[in-house]
């Protein structure tokens, strides 16, 4: 039997260290607590298709993460999908011609943006929308396309492409 | 002993009859099938020390039971203090409880905490008193029983004599009245047996606790005992007191009072005719 | 062939019999839940009890589960060139089945089984007939406080042996393997969601329900022998490990 103050302590330090491990969860493995809310601003851009980004996903310049895709929503007018990122404050002066593109890390990886530095001398402002938007590649519909134009130029000889695991 | 102003000040009936608890024709079986009761009568006095007595395994334990409500019988009524103890719900179940107390074969003393907390268990659990009374009241229960240098003690330190004692002085804290012990010299050294003994009586008489004593220590509790009951197959065989138990022309009675190995009580327990079984070589019939 | 299904549908009455016992006693520590809640005191030793001295296992072996995992996971993704996502594939894999499905098994084999034991010997030792003699409600007294440590203790031991285990993770595939720091933590935290973390966390208190409540199950209802205390906590190993099992896969189906 142990005396009831070493219980109240080991308990409390117990306590403690579980919710110290919830925060840390929390905070430090999701894209939550990596907020960049307070000194950042806001960039939308409207795809015809966003393939499998989603929320969190890095948004780079020739590689360099410089925000995260903080929302996604689809426009019932334009039928479009409207991304809204979040670019740090660091990077204020990207040029207001510059394009969007949704990328795929790797051959199976996840999918980010990676902006495309245009030629023009005045930079994005808060909240205003990227002019070119460049869709995800869509591996499915590329294959179809491949197969399809070789069907149709050399019919009977289909080529069985090899088809790799679809996402997910 | 002091029957100082207790927690469980008794709200004694406006009638008092003279038999506190009364067990009229009961029948009760185990789960196995096996009778245990069939038709047992009892009629315990008030304020005397009553034994129950008899071979092993004639569901002495469960008689306990049966009048704290731990079971209920299949067929008969068990009263106990003017209520139908089968017809009580959990509240007036636990209310009856409080004024009895009950002494386990082995203490039941909770492990996980000292012979003081043990006392002061019941204290804590029904009463809201100061921290200074209830200790004064542990104290003194402690003292009564001889253990008040124990009371910082774990249960596993206490020999089995010891361990009891502190047992009935958690028993008798709550000021019950009724005290039940369950073979309280069971496995006991001579001395300890004659502390009990002593402690039983003192109770008895300096309280007035009607004590239940169940046991099959034919001797020591007949040192004690105002009236006993001898029970045997499911029925009371005997009763009366320890002088007309020793008279009793039953010659089962006659063979539990003084242990005499064979008797009603077979020394053999129920098996195939002797040699046919050495000869047959077959085991199990 | 007869006796054959006479002796099925005995003993599935008898399953039947078990599973209504528990979900009486399961109401019946619901009914006197919030007077329990009353009382802090001894739910805080439990916690001790079953939480705090659990704390040596469930971080060893979540370190050890981690080191495994960035062991398996580096060999697996270096095939595909994408070794930076070994900090997403342990992470999910933690938050959403090791993380919770370990701690509870070895919960139930620590705490599980030292509940059952505990109360089985209380049993044993009369000490449970003597606190109803007392008028003291066991359930209330002995019951409710083991199995609230119980609830209240998992959901954190599964945090912990996750956060463990994610440096585990670390240490075998950025210490040793050099896959990058940065990228294991960034790739990571874009790739957890919220929901990850919830459903770990709900397994964590539904596994520490389930357990808990089979452990002070059984070693309440043990025979009052050694022989039934030995196996009221064998039983409670394994009815906790087969039911946690189980909850897994109609959790996850209903969170997926």
């Amino acid at each position: 039997m142990r005396s009831t103050r070493t219980i109240d302590i080991s308990t409390g330090l117990f306590v403690l260290l579980g919710f110290a491990a919830i925060l840390f969860m929390v905070t430090q493995i999701t894209n939550r607590g990596y907020s960049l809310k307070s000194d950042s601003y806001r960039l939308t851009a409207s795809f015809e298709n966003i393939g499998g980004l989603k929320t969190g996903a890095p948004v780079s310049m020739a590689g360099v993460t410089i925000g995260r895709v903080e929302d996604i929503q689809y426009d019932m007018k334009l039928y479009k999908a409207i991304v809204t990122m979040r670019i740090s404050d660091k990077y204020r002066a990207i040029p207001n011609d510059s394009d969007a593109s949704i990328y795929t890390a790797g051959l199976l990886g996840g999918q980010y943006i990676g902006l495309t530095p245009g030629g023009s001398d005045v930079p994005y402002k808060d909240g205003e929308q990227v002019i070119m938007a460049n869709d995800a590649i869509v591996l499915e519909s590329l294959i179809s396309k491949y197969l399809f134009n070789s069907a149709a130029t050399k019919p009977g000889a289909s080529t069985p492409a090899p088809a790799p695991a679809a996402q997910e | 002993m002091n029957n100082q102003s207790g927690p469980a000040a008794a709200s004694a009936p406006a009638v008092q009859s003279p038999s506190i608890a009364v067990l009229r024709d009961v029948h009760f079986d185990v789960d196995s099938g096996k009778t245990v009761f069939s038709g047992l009568d009892i009629e315990i006095r008030r304020g005397a020390i009553t034994a129950i007595m008899g071979p092993s395994g004639t569901g002495k334990t469960t008689l306990l039971k049966l009048i704290t409500g731990q079971v209920c019988a299949d067929h008969g009524q068990v009263v106990v203090d003017g209520l139908d103890v089968a017809r009580l719900n959990r509240k007036q179940m636990y209310a009856m409880r409080r004024r009895m107390g009950m002494l386990f074969q082995n203490g039941a003393l909770l492990t996980d905490l000292d012979v003081f907390e043990n006392v002061a268990f019941p204290l804590r659990e029904h009463t809201r008193l100061p921290e200074r009374l209830i200790r004064t009241i542990v104290l003194t229960k402690l003292h009564a029983v001889g253990l008040r240098g124990a009371a910082e003690l774990f249960p596993q330190q206490l020999s089995g004599g010891m361990g009891r004692r502190v047992a009935l002085a958690r028993a008798i804290v709550m000021d019950p009245e009724i005290l039940i012990y369950d073979e309280p010299f069971a496995g006991l050294d001579p001395i300890s047996m004659g502390v009990v003994l002593r402690l039983i009586r003192s109770l008895n008489s300096a309280l007035g606790i009607t004590s239940i004593v169940v046991t099959h220590d034919v001797r020591e509790i007949s040192q004690i005992a105002d009236s006993s009951f001898i029970l045997a197959e499911g029925k009371v065989v005997a009763s009366g007191t320890t002088a007309e138990l020793r008279d009793h022309p039953s010659p089962i009675v006659h063979q539990f009072v003084d242990g005499l190995a064979d008797g009603p009580v077979p020394f053999h327990y129920p098996a195939p005719e002797y040699h046919a079984q050495l000869l047959g070589g077959k085991v199990f019939a | 062939m007869i006796t054959i299904l006479r002796e099925f549908v005995q003993s599935f009455l008898t399953f039947l019999e078990r599973v209504g016992l528990l979900v009486r006693f399961a109401l019946r520590l619901a009914v006197i839940l919030p007077s329990g809640l009353l009382r802090p005191r001894p739910i805080i030793e439990q916690v001790y009890n079953t939480g705090a001295m659990s704390l040596v296992i469930i971080m060893t072996c979540g370190l050890f589960i981690g080191m495994v995992l960035g062991l398996q996971g580096y060999d697996l993704l270096t095939r595909f060139g994408s070794e930076e996502y070994l900090g997403t594939a342990t992470a999910i894999s933690l938050l959403r089945e090791l993380g919770p499905v370990v701690t509870a098994l070895l919960f139930a084999g620590r705490a599980g089984t030292a509940l059952a034991a505990e109360l089985g010997l209380m049993r044993a030792t009369d000490q449970i007939a003597a606190m109803e003699i007392m008028a003291v409600d066991p359930m209330r007294r002995v019951v409710l406080p083991r199995f609230l440590g119980g609830v209240i203790a998992m959901p954190l031991l599964v945090s912990i042996f996750i956060v463990v285990a994610l440096f585990g993770a670390q240490l075998v595939g950025v210490e040793f393997f050099g896959v990058d720091s940065g990228s294991y933590w960034s790739q990571m935290r874009s790739a957890v969601e919220l929901s990850d973390i919830r459903e770990g966390l709900v397994k964590g208190l539904v596994f520490g329900v389930a357990c808990s409540l089979i452990a002070v199950y059984e070693g309440y209802n043990a025979m009052p022998t050694a022989e039934g205390v030995g196996r009221a906590t064998t039983r409670t190993v394994v009815i906790s490990a087969v039911v946690t099992l189980i909850l897994d896969y109609i959790l996850t189906a209903s969170m997926l």
